[in-house]
């Protein structure tokens, strides 16, 4: 499936899309209203933008300080090359402490990892423990958004599914009827979980700490009553000192829900007496990244999922349209780096409008990325036949003469085909927009009768 | 028209010329009511947007050779689209030969509506369009060329079409709910992501049609277009202007 036909099957349900759409944009307003209470807004995303280009810059020493940091606090590190190391490194540990139920707080990189079904494979039960995670993993699927995992789902849905889950009435729709059930649910799971597994927001290479950032306090319930807590960090997600966060959790809260600040930002420095803290330290594809010059800057993103609620196609198309563990703009330059012939549709599911990169809290100039993956992937692949197409097109435009005959010859072919043929279903701008009425003459031969 | 008034070459996007030469009509009277001098060089073709657009930027090089030719040796260049200058600024591919007349160029390149409030320095347009008038932002023209502050910026609010347009007598400015959301032209992006395009253009045709539009107006014609296929086909009862049409109309 490409995204065009991901789309248009969201589409079909047209109350259903507009929901989305209204839903996400209510909280892109929000965002951009508690953004605008900050005087200084734009030079907190200006430093935010030069510490990550400071991050990106020396990379490799200051994770060396965060290891060496770390590994002083007690924290035990493990590198992983890509998501496969990961998940086994993952189950040693579990295996070692003989776990066979799990707690995890949301983690997008357990998802691009595919952890959860690895574990289970080896008989390990994951329980996600942030609701809408739950939510979606009640239903086998992927989060649809990276801050709001079930938001493509409305709330008669979800009763339907915890009747089913958690025999709550049938029918009962009120959402603190519906979250109490998971948190009883819930806390069961968590009281059971020796081992509980979160991601990381940020690393901080001066101290060796960690900060989990969370709205529900899943990530404290699961690590505080567990034995031992696996953090599974991207090597991006480094900060040079703890006073960056001052800035990052600043912009991470305003920018992905339009709250003044997450509601747990949970700061991870030493294990308890007797207790264990791993962190993995997960490359998977990200130097390859680095090393790209012209997509470098995506791996600034510190995932608050700005630029999907402000884009006018994720809105419209939600996103399992896009086939990919992060979807939306930034999902759209991170993914084909990984593999460009699967996502090669999806740096063409833009208007190229740039609302993502002026929402984007740390800069990243995600649509003219965007615009680049375009030019990478043509190189590549025929682009389904549009390759053909657009060289003849370009053979008209680069010499006027022809240009003046195929324009003329274009026109005069819309003043002579009959409507039906102008609009048959294969021409795709006609099936559902008129075409332009052609005038008589054009500028060229206006100006040349008039001012010539 | 003074003697030492600066040569200004008239930059006619191709789908403009082909299908809207009104538009380059009102630009080219507008410019000399302004008391410019213009010349419209014969010969343009395509910037090449289109091609660049779709991942082909490399085999543009022929066309902005050609755009180079046609306009170096004029004071500047304007064009009734922001789309277009955009793409001729930021996107046009490098011409080996003629490094340092591409960038020169490029300085001298404008959107209809900012070289009237920046270059040739107007406050205030007098004249008369007694219409509701909603305005619908181009993103190239917005955001790339930042011809209007973007609503996603914290920045002191500004527009520079709205300048001109505010002062005619008459005209009624509509406040819309989502001020500057793409329409869903993208150029290919209509034909590849055909659903999506529909979809988009009728909610911000449902933005103007609920905040009683009367002419939607715009500085790019390609969405213009785009919006108007879908309203006409709808018997929405809307009537669409490119802004150099009201302003060419209202100073007359």
């Amino acid at each position: 499936m490409s995204h065009p036909e991901n789309a248009t099957e969201f589409l079909k349900d047209q109350a259903k899309a507009k929901w989305h759409d209204e839903t996400l944009w209510f909280v892109r307003d929000k965002r951009d209203r508690i953004s605008k209470t900050i005087p200084e807004w734009e030079q907190l995303r200006e430093l935010a933008s030069q510490i990550k280009d400071n991050v990106l810059a020396n990379l490799g020493s200051y994770l060396e300080d965060f290891e060496r940091n770390a590994q002083k606090n007690g924290i035990i590190v493990h590198w992983a090359e890509d998501g496969e190391e990961h998940n086994r490194i993952v189950l040693e540990i579990l295996q070692k402490q003989n776990c066979k139920a799990i707690v995890k707080s949301k983690s997008i990189l357990t998802e691009e990892c595919h952890l959860n079904p690895y574990l289970e494979k080896y008989g390990i039960e994951v329980v996600d423990t942030d609701l809408g995670e739950r939510i979606v993993q009640f239903l086998n699927q992927p989060p649809s958004h990276i801050v709001l995992p079930a938001i493509h789902l409305k709330k008669g849905e979800i009763s339907e599914l915890f009747h089913e889950k958690l025999h709550t009435e049938k029918g009962n729709e009120d959402p603190t009827y519906l979250t109490q059930a998971a948190r009883i649910h819930l806390r069961e799971k968590f009281l059971g979980a020796k081992v509980a597994i979160t991601g990381v927001n940020f690393g901080i290479a001066e101290t060796g700490e960690f900060v989990v950032c969370t709205n529900e306090g899943n990530a404290d319930m699961g690590v505080h009553l567990a034995d031992v807590h696996i953090a599974c960090m991207g090597i991006e997600k480094i900060l040079p000192r703890r006073k960056d966060l001052g800035v990052f959790l600043r912009l991470l809260a305003r920018s992905a829900t339009g709250q003044p600040v997450t509601n747990y930002n949970s700061h991870f420095r030493s294990p308890s007496p007797g207790k264990e803290i791993h962190i993995i330290l997960v490359d998977n594809g990200r130097t390859a990244q680095l090393a790209r010059e012209k997509f470098k800057n995506s791996l600034k993103c510190i995932r608050c999922g700005a630029c999907m609620n402000t884009c006018p196609i994720y809105r419209r198309s939600g996103g399992f349209s896009y086939g990919s563990t992060v979807p939306g703009p930034i999902g759209s330059i991170l993914s084909p780096g990984l593999d460009m012939k699967k996502y090669s549709t999806l740096p063409f599911a833009s208007t190229l409008c740039g609302s993502c990169s002026d929402v984007c809290p740390v800069k990243i100039n995600i649509h003219e990325q965007l615009y680049e993956w375009r030019q990478e992937i043509t190189k590549t692949h025929g682009e389904f036949g549009k390759g053909l197409s657009m060289k003849l097109a370009s053979g008209i435009f680069n010499s006027p003469l022809a240009y003046k005959i195929s324009g003329s010859l274009m026109r005069s072919a819309l003043k002579a085909l009959p409507d039906s043929l102008i609009y048959h279903p294969l021409n795709t701008w006609g099936k559902s927009r008129n075409l332009p009425e052609t005038p008589k003459e054009t500028f060229q031969q206006w100006y040349q009768k008039n001012r010539s | 028209m003074k003697p030492d008034s600066p040569h200004i070459a008239l930059f006619i996007p191709c789908y403009v010329d082909q299908f809207y030469p009104k538009v380059g009509i009102a630009s080219l009277e507008l410019l000399e009511k302004l008391g410019c001098k213009v010349t419209y060089p014969q010969g343009q073709t395509c910037c090449g947007q289109p091609l660049a657009n779709a991942g082909y930027e490399r085999d543009t090089v022929g066309t902005t050779r050609h755009f180079i030719e046609l306009f170096r040796e004029f004071d500047y260049v304007v064009a009734p689209s922001g789309s277009c200058v955009l793409h001729v600024k930021e996107h046009s591919p490098s011409v080996p030969g003629l490094e340092k007349e591409q960038a020169e160029l490029h300085h001298k390149v404008f959107e209809l509506t900012e070289f009237i409030t920046d270059i040739l320095q107007v406050e205030k347009l007098d004249g008369k369009f007694p219409h509701r008038v909603g305005f619908h932002a181009s993103c190239h023209g917005q955001r790339g060329l930042r011809l209007a502050s973007s609503s996603e910026l914290n920045q002191t609010p500004f527009n520079k079409a709205r300048k001109l347009l505010e002062n005619l007598e008459g005209l009624e400015w509509v406040e819309l709910s989502r001020t500057d959301e793409c329409c869903g032209f993208g150029g290919t992006f209509a034909v590849t992501e055909e659903a999506l395009s529909i979809r988009m253009g009728k909610d911000r045709l449902e933005d103007h049609l609920s905040h009683k539009t009367e002419i939607l107006t715009g500085g790019d014609m390609s969405c213009i277009m785009h919006l108007q296929g879908i309203a006409t086909r709808n018997n929405q009862n809307l009537k669409f202007l490119h802004i150099a049409e009201i302003l060419n109309q209202a100073i007359s």
